[in-house]
């Protein structure tokens, strides 16, 4: 998870490299058995990327910034951002359904857990259990908001799922008798796996929890990438008549990629609020969708790996380097900068950096090997036709 | 007009007298716009049958009504002995089938809401999603025995495009929908879509059944590449191929499905005299071959006369005259069609 891409940015990079061109050497070794072993290249991976970045943010330089146990809880809410960009990724990345309220499976899953484990319902169900329940009940949400939304397209289909995205934490807010409204359910659980009670302040069971749930959901997903479906949703992007007329059910299929979105996002949900033992409204709201776009945007839609890098790398930006900026700019001692406060103005920020990115690299950091084709077709195509069309106008001025 | 019941296996051979489709009575307007009017319609098995006209002749609105685009505002199509096509009747009606549990249970828990205890209404409430996630699952999953029940209580539905792959049909367009960003073989997969049975549940767990099917189904696609004289171009990306061989990729990639009818929308459209030769050729060999019964739209009149059993010409959405080439060839509805009424 959010310990993965420093390592695995070696390896799995490798796996997209085009065929045919061999490297030497251990990294052409590498690059064999990742692309014959992926799910075990991803476990490897994350093994390895989450025991150096666990031990290493004990020293230099992540220690000048702040504790170790600090570091890894912020790494487990990394992880959460991971598994809803992973998740959103499937929806909007490989099928091609721009969806904007997404933040709401979020909340079915969070709010599954607080209702199953909180001395507010005065049920204490087991966390595994939850963990599977609140992903069905957020796939089940999934298909509720898939199902009148197919028809739409495009613009249209981001305007109903954002409206979606709006009225759940509202309802959410509104069901006070519920929910507890703007408190929101406190005093949560800590899970319990098989009798091991996860401690409060030490966050190092989270970490391992966190990291073996990303390895799992990014093996799945990356396995849904080149399968039947895969190609069904890679089709139905691309063109979704033709893909109907080749006996593609457009209604399952994008029925599905939702579905299996929501799953992720409940997953997320559900460990969040384990995590936090608060679940309310604002968890929810309309920024969390934006930013879990800008982080698949920003990693590359479409590639597992990317999007994952993304959200770590977005997710450290915002809770980590933001605040450092205001630490560093008040020591300064400077009036005006010292007044900047890079944390309120986060979303500028993003803004600007997602304006930059879609001017010069608009299929992100780590772009799968599709979209780039998709987005570079205008370029390839203006040189073809510069190439076909220069001789042609020779041979009739002579 | 008999009401059309999609999913209901309607008649054996004799019934079908050897008809492989049988379009009676099609009609579609647009608006106003009558696009095709009361168009009979049939193609014997096995053979090969075109569809000409003028532009704007409605050939292609009736070969979406085929293929399930469309939904045509009156008549019926049989296709394989199986009524797919005709006009939906209370389609609307259905995703209330799918949502009523849940609503009728969301309406009883704000009836109790006052008056229950509240760990009850979790339950309740537990028991609410339950019912509508099921009913929700079949509505989605469709199973055959729902498919034959929505007759029963009134809900007609016309075959949709998928529905008619799957009871063998295949296609090409008129002007090329290839899926551009993938490779030659990844554009055949997609057409094998139907003939794969790995499910998401497959591919996630990477089961062996998953894993012999991929394995299998790209040799297969490598087959029907082959096929279409495309050997050795699977890896290319589709947008990379030259005109022609994209032509005979989209023939390939709708033989995936293993067709029984193949629908070709002009595939000889801007190619040259040597290319049509070579798509001729393929086109008797497909049939030949696999055995395929083929429906041409075609203006290449040369193509037509060449290869086509039977011939059916419309005109302003109405069939002027049909019969072998020949016959159409002499008929003076069709020239007056074509080279405009003689001058008295």
């Amino acid at each position: 998870m959010s310990a993965a891409p420093a390592v695995e940015m070696e390896k799995s990079g490798k796996i997209k490299a085009p065929n045919g061109t061999r490297l030497r050497g251990w990294r052409g070794r590498i690059s064999e058995f990742a692309h014959k072993h992926r799910s075990w290249t991803i476990v490897i991976g994350m093994a390895i990327g989450s025991v150096v970045l666990y031990f290493w943010s004990a020293y230099p330089p992540f220690s000048f910034v702040q504790t170790q146990n600090t570091w890894i809880s912020g790494f487990v809410n990394a992880g959460v951002f991971i598994l809803l960009a992973l998740g959103l990724n499937i929806v909007v990345g490989f099928a091609g359904l721009l969806d904007l309220g997404y933040a709401a499976f979020f909340a079915f899953g969070a709010y599954l857990y607080a209702f199953g484990a909180s001395p507010f319902s005065h049920l204490h169900l087991p966390f595994l259990l939850l963990l599977v329940g609140g992903a069905v009940v957020a796939a089940v949400f999934g298909i509720a908001l898939g199902a009148p939304t197919l028809r739409l397209r495009g613009d249209y289909l981001a305007i109903v799922t954002l409206g979606f995205g709006e009225i759940v934490p509202i309802v959410f807010l509104n069901a006070e008798k519920y929910t507890q409204g703007t408190n929101g359910i406190g005093g949560v659980d800590r899970p319990n796996i098989f009798g091991f009670q996860f401690p409060g302040i030490d966050q190092t069971a989270y970490y391992v929890l966190m990291s073996i749930v990303v390895a799992i959901v990014m093996i799945l997903v990356y396995r849904l990438l080149d399968s039947r479906i895969g190609r069904a949703w890679a089709a139905i992007r691309e063109d979704e008549l033709a893909a109907a007329a080749n006996g593609i059910n457009t209604v399952t299929t994008k029925l599905a990629a939702f579905a299996l979105g929501a799953t992720t996002a409940g997953f997320a949900g559900v460990l969040n609020a384990s995590k936090l033992t608060i679940v309310d409204p604002t968890q929810f709201m309309f920024q969390v969708s934006f930013v879990v776009l800008a982080m698949i945007v920003l990693g590359g839609m479409g590639n597992p790996f990317g999007v994952a890098v993304g959200a770590f790398i977005l997710y450290n930006i915002q809770a980590v380097l933001l605040k450092q900026l205001n630490a560093v700019m008040e020591n300064l001692h400077v009036p005006i900068l010292q007044d900047i406060d890079f944390v309120k103005f986060q979303f500028l920020l993003f803004g600007i950096a997602l304006v930059l990115m879609m001017m010069f690299r608009p299929e992100g950091l780590i772009p799968s090997q599709r979209r780039r084709q998709e987005l570079h077709a205008a370029d390839a195509e203006s040189s073809e036709d510069l190439a076909l069309v220069a001789p042609d106008a020779g041979d009739v001025s002579l | 007009m008999t009401a059309a019941a999609f999913g209901r296996k309607m008649a054996s051979d004799s019934v079908t007298g050897g008809l492989l489709l049988h379009a009676d009575g099609i009609t579609k307007r647009f608006g106003g716009l009558v696009a095709v009017h009361d168009i009979d319609f049939t193609i014997p098995t096995g053979s090969i049958v075109s569809l000409i006209g003028p532009n704007g002749a409605g050939k292609t609105t009736f070969f979406n009504i085929i293929a399930g685009i469309y939904d045509p505002t009156a008549g019926v199509v049989v296709f394989n002995g199986q009524e797919m096509i005709a006009r939906s009747r209370r389609a609307w009606l259905e995703p209330f089938i799918w949502f009523m549990p849940g609503f009728i249970g969301m309406m009883t828990i704000l009836t109790v809401a006052g008056r229950a205890h509240e760990s009850d209404l979790f339950v309740l409430g537990g028991i609410t999603l339950l019912a509508l996630m099921s009913t929700m699952l079949i509505g989605v999953a469709r199973p055959p025995r729902y498919q034959r029940a929505l007759p029963r209580i009134g809900i007609f539905r016309s075959a949709r495009p998928n529905d008619m792959v799957e009871a063998g049909l295949g296609r090409t367009f008129q002007n090329i929908r290839l899926f551009q960003n993938m490779t030659a073989l990844e554009n055949v997969l997609v057409g094998m879509h139907t003939k794969l049975r790995s499910t998401w549940a497959d591919a996630m767990f990477s089961t062996p059944r998953d894993r012999r099917e991929e394995k299998e189904a790209a040799e297969v696609a490598r087959g029907y590449l082959r096929l279409v004289g495309l050997r050795g171009k699977d890896g290319e990306l589709a947008k990379n191929l030259p005109y022609g061989d994209q032509r005979r990729l989209e023939i390939a990639r709708a033989l995936g499905s293993k067709p029984k009818l193949l629908l070709l929308d002009e595939p000889t459209a801007g190619m040259n005299p040597r290319e049509t030769q070579d798509m001729i050729v393929l086109i008797n060999r497909l049939r030949k071959e696999l055995g395929l019964t083929v429906l041409l739209i075609e203006h290449d009149m040369k193509v037509v006369m060449e290869i086509s059993d039977r011939v059916t010409v419309l005109d302003h959405g109405e069939k002027i005259a049909e019969g072998t080439p020949a016959e159409v060839r002499a008929n003076p509805k069709v020239i007056e069609a074509y080279l405009g009424a003689p001058a008295e």
